[in-house]
């Protein structure tokens, strides 16, 4: 009966345990919630707030948070919360796109690398290291020194130099798996390389991916904050948290710091959230693995 | 409803090509793999052939080499490998084909069994998936013939429900029934030759015989030639028509399987026989081995048992014996065969009056 009993529990606890590697924990909940609240209000938000982002009345500028205007106004009289809730949409969207980019791309060029090997691997790598050792930022600068200050470039600079962050990771985690006996078999049976590798390797370490990835936006999202902080990113009038950094600076000056604050406070909210995410994935998929 | 696969030209008459050219040759091969930057031998001048239809057992401890043949002959050897001598396969040289010519080979002509299914098969993917894959990528078998066959293949293999099994993932099912389902995978492209390495190992008693029988049934059926690696010398001579016995990574003897009980031709094999238990009678202490089994790498100069022989002379340390044909019986790599042969299981072999080195523990034979 004892016996019985002290079964029971090891097996409630080892279904426990199994849950918990399912689950994200707490924290990964409360981040993940966060999350879900700030693309809603980037995807959302446009429809609620009441004022243009862009109309500007300098009668108006640095207002205090009130009825008419929730947060205040910046320094052109625009209102604070509908350019925070615009500036949601370009903040986020610019590392999303550099993300997916570079995942892409890394997770192709890895596997490609992993199974093809030989010299192959060693230039893929070796490239991928170089490419590593550039900050991601001064290439973004370069790239809009070159074509010019905007978006555009900054994130296709950015694309480039996060593919080592995703590709390297891949390598390790795709070399483990294909060194795998189950990968022998299915050669031995004839099947494509193409085909183990996307339909056999990758889904086993897609898990890993995803939580690099996570991890690779928060990075992205605070490069592209400071290209547009430093105005080589966003242009103005477009809404952007970085960019309202920016122009909030001499707000700061004149003792109206709410600008800056806000802004800064979004940011540091949405990295952290990601990154929280971004670790508790990376358990998950480590625990699993 | 299910699809009748149409046999190749070569697969229809197995049979009825007689004793031409072998299926599989394998001469002279030698083979080195890159261990902490130096090449170290795992295969020594192995030779051996298998004919259309027929079952060969390479028997052997671990580490002799087996698995490194059957590897060898899927052309699953680690890069960096070194190897000389041939491998044919209906003729073709097996080290020149390259990619597509590769990828048919293994698609069409060969399929292997591992001896650990659970780790063989993509843990994420389900039993379904694993099934059908090869049939849909290789044969290009439309996804609702590829089931119906699976299921099919699955009910042969002796397993209930096979419809609800393809839904399943590898972990919820019992290592005897994931063995079957790899012999079912294996089968489901009708190759013409199937490595079996060790099917049975990892599997408990009653189960091994399930699955043997199952194996057995479903070569002899398809006219499959088959090579079965196993440790078990009993199970060589009951599934196999011929055997060839290895030892630190050469072939030491080959004859035909029912007589490797009865009149091994090399001491190494007698040796083995004699440290079986048999169910007829009691014995206090099975004879062991004496000393440790060798690689390849670490061989002596001369004979490769040597060392741990009852028989060993002078003339067996000097240099590596050549295979003997003894008789009409078979081949041997002991030089000390022909006035040895049908003496070396006598009920008091010469061997009694010989100190056993002191160096004796049963435990380390792996066989």
């Amino acid at each position: 009966m004892t016996t019985a009993a002290a079964d029971r529990r090891m097996i409630a606890r080892s279904a426990r345990r199994l849950r918990r590697s399912g689950s994200l924990g707490a924290s990964g909940q409360i981040a993940f919630g966060v999350l879900v609240v700030i693309v809603l209000l980037a995807v959302l938000g446009p429809f609620l707030v009441p004022a243009d982002p862009n109309a500007v009345s300098l009668s108006e500028a640095y207002q205090d948070p009130s009825g008419t205007h929730l947060l205040g106004t910046d320094g052109n009289g625009r209102d604070l919360l509908s350019r925070l809730v615009f500036g949601a949409q370009t903040a986020l969207l610019g590392p999303f796109l550099v993300v997916l980019v570079s995942t892409l791309l890394g997770t192709a060029l890895a596997l490609s690398a992993v199974w093809f090997g030989g010299w192959f691997d060693q230039v893929s790598v070796r490239v991928m290291d170089a490419v590593f050792a550039f900050p991601g930022l001064l290439l973004a600068i370069l790239a809009t020194a070159l074509f010019g200050a905007g978006l555009t470039a900054a994130i296709a600079a950015l694309s480039i130099a996060y593919i080592p962050y995703i590709g390297r990771i891949v390598r390790s985690a795709a070399l483990r798996e294909r060194n795998l006996p189950y990968v022998a078999a299915l050669r031995v049976q004839g099947v494509r390389g193409v085909m183990i590798s996307l339909r056999h390797i990758l889904p086993n370490i897609a898990g890993l991916i995803v939580a690099n990835a996570t991890l690779a936006f928060g990075f992205a999202l605070m490069d592209l904050a400071g290209l547009s902080f430093i105005g080589l990113g966003v242009q103005p009038p477009t809404a952007d948290w970085g960019a309202t950094v920016g122009t909030g600076m001499s707000g700061i000056l004149q003792g109206h710091p709410d600008e800056a604050l806000f802004a800064s406070a979004l940011i540091v909210i949405t990295v952290a959230a990601v990154n929280v995410l971004g670790d508790r994935l990376t358990e998950r998929s480590e625990a699993r693995a | 409803m299910i699809p009748t696969p149409t046999p190749s030209a070569a697969g229809a008459s197995p049979r009825a090509s007689g004793r031409g050219a072998p299926l599989l040759s394998v001469e002279g091969l030698t083979v080195k793999l890159p261990v902490a930057h130096e090449l170290r031998t795992v295969l020594r001048d192995v030779s051996f052939e298998l004919e259309e239809g027929k079952a060969l057992g390479l028997v052997g401890e671990s580490g002799s080499g087996k698995s490194m043949t059957v590897r060898t002959i899927g052309r699953l050897l680690p890069p960096g490998a070194d190897v000389a001598g041939h491998v044919r396969f209906d003729g073709k040289e097996v080290f020149d084909l390259r990619g597509e010519a590769l990828r048919k080979y293994r698609a069409g002509d060969v399929s292997m069994i591992f001896q650990d299914a659970r780790a063989h098969t993509n843990p994420v993917r389900r039993i379904g998936d694993f099934l059908t894959e090869a049939l849909r990528t290789n044969q290009k078998m439309p996804q609702k013939a590829a089931e119906a066959r699976a299921v099919a293949l699955l009910a042969e293999v002796g397993i209930h429900d096979p419809e609800r099994r393809l839904r399943q993932f590898p972990h919820e099912l019992s290592g005897g029934l994931l063995q079957r389902v790899m012999i079912a995978a294996s089968v489901a492209v009708r190759p013409r030759l199937i490595l079996a390495d060790e099917p049975t190992t990892a599997l408990d008693v009653t189960t091994q015989a399930e699955v043997m029988v199952i194996l057995k049934r479903m070569q002899a059926e398809y006219g499959m030639s088959m090579l079965f690696i196993t440790h078990d010398l009993e199970l060589a001579s009951a599934v196999c028509d011929d055997t060839v016995v290895f030892y630190a990574g050469q072939v030491v003897e080959r004859q035909s399987a029912s007589q490797l009980h009865h009149d091994p031709l090399h001491p190494y094999t007698a040796a083995l026989v004699q440290a079986r238990p048999e169910i007829g009678h009691r014995a206090e202490r099975l004879p062991a081995l004496p000393g440790h089994p060798t690689t390849a790498y670490e061989a002596p100069d001369g004979c490769a048992f040597a060392p741990r022989c009852l028989f060993a002379q002078e003339a067996c340390r000097a240099g590596v014996p050549p295979l003997l044909r003894i008789g009409d019986q078979g081949d041997s790599r002991c030089l000390r065969m022909p006035e040895l042969h049908g003496k070396l299981l006598a009920p008091t072999p010469p061997a009694a009056t010989v100190a056993v080195p002191p160096s004796v523990d049963p435990g380390e034979e792996t066989l």
